[in-house]
């Protein structure tokens, strides 16, 4: 038994903003995997909702014209990790978004609302921040994209204004072509569990496989959103692969990371772990792209 | 002649729990009840100054707000003992049904009644509670200081209580010149049961009397508890008792049911529930001791001990419950698991502001022999003697027999389970290869055993009663007062009552529910009891109902009774083996005879006045990734000797779930408190890190079947010792790996970050 004032439900996008200006104070419901956790425990007790679970228009994943890699909103987790063009194209988000929970929360659970969360500790956050993710979002004005790193704005808060869902998550193929990742999800267990640190590599090689051509880093929960490491990033741009680029690579992104001290995990001890994230990654990521250690 | 005992049956219950048919606690509720929520302090030391109820009255649906300024001043305990009618061997009274003077944060210090749980949960947010506040105490040693607060009136240092021993001299023994003193301090967590279902009981009232179902393990003992909180008649409370997800002892306590009794008188009688929430669950039902634990041995260069001292500092949380006899059930077995000519032990059971601990699955032993079998692996690596070895040259021998329970190591029980564990781990080539690593990822090997044993004489009373009804088809009726809990003592008994009486184990029919009013006077599952104790009634009962059933049969046959059995249901003429007739028609003829008709039952009550040592060990194999403080277990092996098995499938279960248990001991699960509120931090299955199938390797449960001489059936207990050695093995083999020496648990990355970078190790792996 929820406390709940309303229920609305939305079968369209265009419904979905209507009702979003009727209902200004009503909370989105998507999975409902966190919505209904935090509404038992009191902190939405009393909240509107508007579900827009049954636009399954939002559902699926495409390739579009331009290569571009389209996430609906409200595809599963589940279904993201079986997709084929994920597993061709990224398959380190499928990966990631895996390690999500439980298979039922893994079901339930949607990219849009991991994302629309705003919480760092999100495993298809910091994966989506390594890929130049860009967050599509639909209002009463039409369709805003900006990338991910914009959509965050501080812990818990996104940027979705009064009259707008989102709707997609877009991958451009210059994110993605050419580039070879991994996902480690530091965690105190090996299922149903939220990231202590969670961190994402994608690389880049050179032609040659002897140099790293681009490599992007982001973690979760080093920060109170998910963010990328870019001292790391542009320290190792052009580098030789080896194991001293890697080192150093793993070192610099303490210059970028800013966890902090709590009952969950001390900053010294996420510091020590991001450092071993990133060289794990970045060993793994090259390894993936052909290349040789 | 075909026995059931020994045999795999499939559990009596599999089929209705795997369809969802079976009922339990909150199946049984009518929905028309009323919903009661407890409102919880908010302060872990303090006082209720005022309740104000004035906002929460006003929401539509609430019922009725009670509050501590409501309840009757009949201090009550809360223990799942077996009632003592000595008055000094009484559990200790210092709970009421709804407390002012607040003791942890999460305390009971009202309810709300209401007709559906939205108006419940919104006007237990809307009572403001005022409160005058102490200092919080969460450690034994901050409660034991001069000019702590003191918790409970006539506990003066908030010590519950105090015991020791001392064997031998100790003092004098330690001056023999030559000896190598190892020491140290052991620390172990606050954790919590963690059963699948949380406890939820309901009640009404029925003809002048408080009825009240619930999710316990121990009905016959709540009946009395209820009674006592209440102030009313033992009798006037019936208290039943259907399928439960779980208990681990936390349901061997008086949780809520007194409460949810007294609610029910306050509000005419009605229909209520009270079901706890996990949050609550964790934090307001009970949990284990935290222990600290010291440990000094003196010890010859050849191993063997000169003197040894333990002191236990027992971390009782706010509420008496189990007390003392936990931690003091520990440090009873140290003097008898390594023998020793002079070993002195003490043991503090001390009053804090953590939530209450009671009975947990091992009851004193998980903690001391986390303690205890780490110790060991210190002695052994300062004297240089492979840790195995030590085990085999000094833990308890054949023979070895404990003054005070009257207990025996009938066998050499101990050479034998660690042998076996050796063989299946391949523990002796490991440790070799093992030796000397250097890298960041390192394997290591340890081993633990454990002391345990079985029911609570000469403690305790020991009585267990059984009822058999014979069916018009030769099947029968089995009632006894011991309670399934999800461990499977319904087959058990089916299998034993089937050989007790000569029928097929499908013609044994086990009443699972009890029910105070109509099942046999019994105690309820605790202590690794159950198969025990119940085997002494069951094999007494079945035999007065063959002696009976035997007895008509020499009517209807006119073959002396002398001359005949019940074999499988059927009865039959010994000298040749003639069957004669079936037990179905026997029981026919004896219900609807016209000349004699008799229904044929038996019940009686064992009183037992013995106890056996049940003992066995663990193996463990780990990796350690030293840069990520990562421990993976490879492969963990238990060996048990509890006898002979009743049904080796429910057996091997059972030491699979205490394997578990001991996982999530050694390497994750601990209570986290806020120091400056007492607040608990992560009382939900998120944050508590129970662990997952996906933490566990293959779990490897082996058996040393030396039958028991003081059982029936030959058996022992099985219950909580699996959960006993699991987390010093995990801790000795990360020992092992890394050379490091972790003296708490659970042994998390954040406890070996800060070992390892003490120890250097991350200097010398990470480049």
């Amino acid at each position: 038994m929820y406390d709940l004032a309303a229920l609305y439900e939305a079968n369209s996008v265009a419904e979905a903003v209507s009702l979003r200006l009727a209902h200004p104070e009503a909370q989105i419901l998507a999975g409902g995997t966190d919505v209904f956790v935090q509404m038992r425990e009191g902190k939405r007790a009393g909240k509107a909702l508007i579900s827009i679970y049954g636009i399954d228009a939002l559902r699926g994943v495409t390739l579009e014209e331009d290569g571009t890699i389209r996430i609906g909103s409200l595809t599963s987790f589940s279904h993201i990790t079986k997709d084929p063009i994920i597993q061709k194209y990224i398959n380190v988000l499928g990966q990631a978004v895996d390690m999500v929970g439980g298979p039922q929360i893994r079901n339930a659970g949607t990219i849009g609302g991991n994302t629309c969360n705003g919480v760092t500790s999100a495993d298809s956050a910091s994966t989506l921040f390594a890929w130049d993710a860009i967050v599509e979002l639909t209002g009463s004005s039409g369709v805003r994209r900006l990338p991910i790193q914009d959509f965050y704005i501080k812990a818990g808060v996104v940027d979705i204004r009064p009259d707008e869902i989102q709707t997609a998550i877009l991958i451009p193929k210059a994110a993605y072509e050419g580039y070879f990742g991994h996902y480690i999800k530091y965690a105190m267990r090996e299922a149903m569990d939220i990231a202590t640190t969670g961190c994402s590599v994608n690389v880049k090689l050179s032609e040659d496989k002897k140099a790293i051509e681009d490599v992007r880093i982001a973690y979760g929960v080093a920060g109170p959103i998910p963010m990328r490491a870019g001292t790391a990033e542009a320290l190792a741009k052009g580098q030789a692969v080896s194991a001293e680029t890697i080192s150093s690579f793993a070192k610099a992104v303490l210059e970028d990371i800013h966890p902090r001290d709590s009952w969950r995990a001390s900053k010294a001890f996420r510091e020590h772990i991001a450092v071993e994230l990133a060289r794990r990654c970045l060993t793994q990521s090259i390894l993936l792209a052909g290349g040789a250690l | 002649m075909s026995t059931s005992v020994g045999k795999p049956i499939a559990r009596v219950d599999a089929f209705d729990k795997a369809t969802g048919r079976a009922k339990y606690t909150d199946d049984l509720c009518d929905r028309s009840a009323l919903i009661i929520k407890i409102v919880h302090s908010t302060v872990a030391n303090g006082l209720v100054t005022e309740i104000d109820t004035s906002e929460a009255e006003k929401i539509p649906g609430v019922v009725k707000i009670l509050t501590c300024f409501d309840v009757p001043n009949l201090p009550f305990p809360t223990a799942g003992h077996p009632w003592s009618t000595d008055p000094s061997h009484q559990d200790v009274a210092d709970r009421l049904l709804l407390n002012r003077r607040v003791r942890y944060y999460g305390d009971d210090v009202a309810v709300v009644v209401a007709e559906n749980e939205v108006a419940a949960a919104q006007a237990v947010r809307a009572v403001k509670v005022s409160y005058e506040e102490y200092p919080v105490i969460l450690d034994v040693f901050d409660a034991m200081k001069e000019g702590a607060t003191q918790l409970h009136e006539g506990f003066p240092g908030n010590i519950l209580a105090h015991s020791g021993f001392r064997n031998g001299d100790y003092e004098k023994a330690i001056q023999e010149p030559g000896l190598i003193k190892v020491e140290g301090w052991y620390n172990t967590p606050t954790v919590q049961h963690c059963h699948i279902e949380n406890h939820i009981c309901f009640a009404q009232m029925e003809a002048g009397r408080v009825v009240v179902t619930s999710s316990t393990q121990i009905p016959h003992i709540i009946r009395r508890v209820v009674g006592q909180a209440l102030g009313i008649p033992w009798g006037k409370v019936r208290i039943i008792k259907p399928y439960i997800g779980g208990g681990f002892g936390n349901k061997q306590d008086a949780l809520y049911e007194p409460l949810c009794a007294w609610v029910c008188t306050q509000v005419g009688g009605r229909l209520v529930k009270l079901d706890c929430a996990r949050e609550e669950t964790f934090v307001s039902n009970r949990v284990r001791h935290a222990i600290r634990t010291h440990i000094i041995s003196w010890v010859r260069p050849d191993g063997s001990f000169a003197a040894r001292k333990i002191e236990c500092y027992s971390n009782q949380g706010a509420y008496a419950s189990h007390g003392h006899g936990v931690g003091a059930k520990g440090m009873n077995c140290f003097p008898q698991l390594y023998p020793c000519a002079n070993v002195e032990g003490d043991c503090w059971t001390v009053y804090t502001n953590r939530p209450a601990a009671g009975a947990m699955r091992g009851y004193g032993i998980p903690q001391a022999m986390f303690a205890g079998e780490s110790h060991i692996d210190d002695i052994a690596k300062a004297l240089g003697i492979p840790p195995l070895e030590y085990r085999n040259r000094f833990v308890m021998h054949q023979g070895y027999v404990d003054g005070f329970s009257k207990n025996e190591n009938y066998y050499d029980t101990f050479r034998q389970v660690l042998e076996k564990g050796e063989a299946v781990l391949e523990y002796q080539k490991k440790y070799q290869q093992y030796q000397n690593q250097t890298g960041p990822i390192r394997r290591g090997v340890g081993c633990a055993v454990f002391w345990y044993n079985t029911a609570v004489w000469p403690i305790s009373l020991e009585s267990s009663s059984c009822r058999m009804v014979l069916n018009q088809d030769g099947s029968i009726q089995v009632q006894t007062g011991e309670t399934e809990i999800g461990q499977g003592c319904d087959t058990a008994y089916s299998q034993m009552a089937a050989d007790a009486v000569g029928i097929p184990v499908s013609d044994v029919h086990i009443v699972s529910t009890q029910d105070t009013d109509i099942t046999p006077f019994g105690l309820g599952a605790y202590a690794s009891r159950q198969t025990y104790i119940g085997g002494f009634s069951i094999k007494q009962t079945g035999q007065l109902l063959k002696e009976r059933i035997l007895k008509y049969a020499q009517e209807l046959t006119r073959m002396p009774v002398a001359n005949l059995d019940l074999v499988d249901g059927k009865i039959v003429r010994v000298p040749d083996g003639r069957v004669l007739m079936s037990l179905g028609d026997l029981a026919t003829e004896a219900l609807y005879s016209m000349t004699h008709s008799e229904h044929i039952t038996a019940e009686s009550t064992y009183q037992i006045k013995s106890n056996a040592y049940s003992f066995g060990c663990s193996f463990a194999e780990v990796e350690v990734d030293i840069p990520m403080c990562k421990v993976k277990l490879l492969n963990m092996v238990n060996v048990h000797d509890c006898g002979k098995l009743i049904n080796p499938a429910l057996a091997e279960a059972q030491v699979h779930g205490g394997m578990s248990m001991a996982i999530g001991y050694g390497l994750s699960e601990e209570l986290k408190f806020d120091p400056k509120t007492g607040k608990v931090l992560n009382n939900n299955l998120l944050d508590y890190k129970l662990s997952t199938f996906m933490d566990h390797p293959t779990l490897e449960a082996r058996f040393v079947e030396n039958p028991e001489p003081t059982s029936p059936y030959g058996t022992k207990a099985l219950g909580e010792p699996p959960a006993c050695s699991g987390a010093p093995a995990i801790r000795n083999a990360i020992f092992q790996a890394t050379g490091v020496a972790i003296d708490q648990c659970p042994i998390t990355p954040h406890v070996l970050f800060a070992a390892f970078q003490e120890a250097g190790l991350f200097e010398e792996v990470c480049k």
